[in-house]
């Protein structure tokens, strides 16, 4: 019975990693480090989870206008009416990178004015497409205050340890995202002392596991920063810029990353490159949106859930 | 009959092909005379990836991707450019022979490297 229950379990597994390439909103949840699906998402499931819930946001690239979003500002601006939409209000919201297009104030100022909208507070990563400007300061004057080197930082809510990361500077030739020594260092200081029951919840723009090298998907020294995590029982990591959905669980890790609200980009290696993928109008929006995560202590478990813009 | 086909088509074919190979080169010839310094970057590639130049020739970067761009020295032999949006172009004039290994410092998965040979000349000269 017990062969039949894993052997259940594996081809299931397999079945939702199918279905989360595909883009289809699931909602997991995670106990002793084993995914388990609780079928499909129905948007009123989102109320059942109740409890601690916070949303993350990603890769807005307001600004961007080409073909395959001519209106990225737009889309996030639908983004934000669903987050206010939203029955049971977040806690916070965080938002992984890629914030502007191309590090203009005006980019930064209407995705201030639209994201503010929210009226939630907003905890911020950067990606390589913050630090576009020459002296690159617009990020640090409007997000990074605070925080440590480049933008990194941690905070605690509701007994979750969260951890904000930046892999997006001091890029080397040939290679993929970067943590660096100093962050590295800051973080095993930042995680010493911490009790092992400790959830602990990691962001960062690029994906710190190694999704596609040949497209620069991964971070280079992502599997030190790992090695920090590895005593504590319960760990998220939650990343943008592929501008897809992917999950995958090693051990106590559950990474996942999040939907762009500006335009989708290809599954790894189904296309010349990773650049912005124009689909037909009425399916832009299925490949956009938001995830939103869930927090219940008492039993030990979390939940993520994707929800696109439509669909 | 249809062996006599058979064997003019194989002609035919066979002329093809002799006839494009001196076409090709010399459309690459005159390409290159036009603008020896010419670096496309197309679906998040260096376009040639490897460039051999006479010392004094302005190389120019253009961007043809819907996803801006970056170019940084691999050790900060030149200055690095702006952000290049779509369209948007680069340009700098190695007047010291060397090789100078180059990355997009958005996507540092795409490298290149200009190889700068001593002497004067526009680079595609003969």
């Amino acid at each position: 019975m017990s062969e039949f229950d894993q052997r259940d379990g594996l081809s299931r597994r397999r079945v939702l990693e199918c279905m989360t390439w595909a883009g289809t909103g699931i909602l997991w949840t995670v106990s002793g480090g084993v995914p388990h699906s609780l079928g499909l998402i129905d948007r009123a499931v989102a109320q059942e989870t109740g409890g601690f819930t916070f949303l993350q946001i990603s890769d807005s690239h307001v600004g961007f206008d080409k073909p395959a979003n001519p209106n990225a500002l737009g889309t996030l601006e639908e983004a934000v009416a669903r987050i206010n939409a939203m029955p049971a209000k977040p806690s916070f919201m965080i938002h992984t990178g890629d914030i502007s297009h191309l590090s203009k104030v005006a980019e930064f100022d209407n995705a201030d004015r639209i994201i503010g909208q929210t009226r939630l507070d907003v905890h911020y990563v950067p990606g390589e497409h913050d630090f576009l400007d020459e002296e690159r300061k617009l990020y640090r004057e409007r997000y990074g205050r605070g925080t440590k080197g480049a933008g990194w930082y941690s905070f605690d809510a509701s007994g979750v340890h969260f951890i904000g990361l930046v892999n997006v500077v001091d890029l080397k030739a040939g290679g993929l995202g970067n943590l660096g020594s100093d962050q590295l260092e800051w973080l095993e200081d930042d995680l010493k002392g911490r009790s092992a029951s400790t959830p602990i919840v990691v962001f960062a723009h690029i994906p710190l596991w190694t999704v596609y090298p040949e497209w620069g998907w991964g971070t280079e020294d992502g599997a030190r920063a790992l090695e920090y995590l590895k005593k504590f029982g319960s760990v998220t990591v939650l990343n943008g810029h592929i501008h897809q959905v992917m999950q995958k669980v090693e051990g106590n890790v559950t990474f996942h990353t999040a939907r762009s609200t500006a335009f989708p980009q290809p599954a790894p290696g189904s296309a010349p490159s990773p650049g912005p993928m124009k689909v037909a109008d009425d399916k832009l929006r299925t490949l956009l949106g938001t995830a939103s995560i869930a927090f219940q202590p008492s039993k030990e478990r979390l939940a993520i859930i994707d929800s696109p813009l439509q669909g | 009959m249809l062996r006599g086909t058979i064997r003019n088509l194989a002609i035919a074919a066979a002329l093809g092909a002799t006839a494009a190979v001196p076409l090709a080169a010399v459309v690459l010839a005159a390409g290159e005379a036009a603008t020896p310094g010419a670096i496309t970057i197309d679906n998040f590639t260096f376009n040639p990836q490897g460039l051999t130049v006479k010392a004094g020739t302005t190389i120019t970067w253009t961007n043809k991707d819907d996803i801006p761009h970056g170019i940084a020295s691999t050790n900060n032999a030149f200055k690095k450019s702006k952000a290049l949006d779509t369209d948007d172009s680069f340009s700098f004039t190695f007047t010291a022979p060397g090789t100078y290994q180059y990355f997009c410092y958005l996507h540092p998965h795409m490298t290149g490297a200009i190889v700068v040979e001593a002497g004067t000349g526009s680079g595609g000269g003969h």
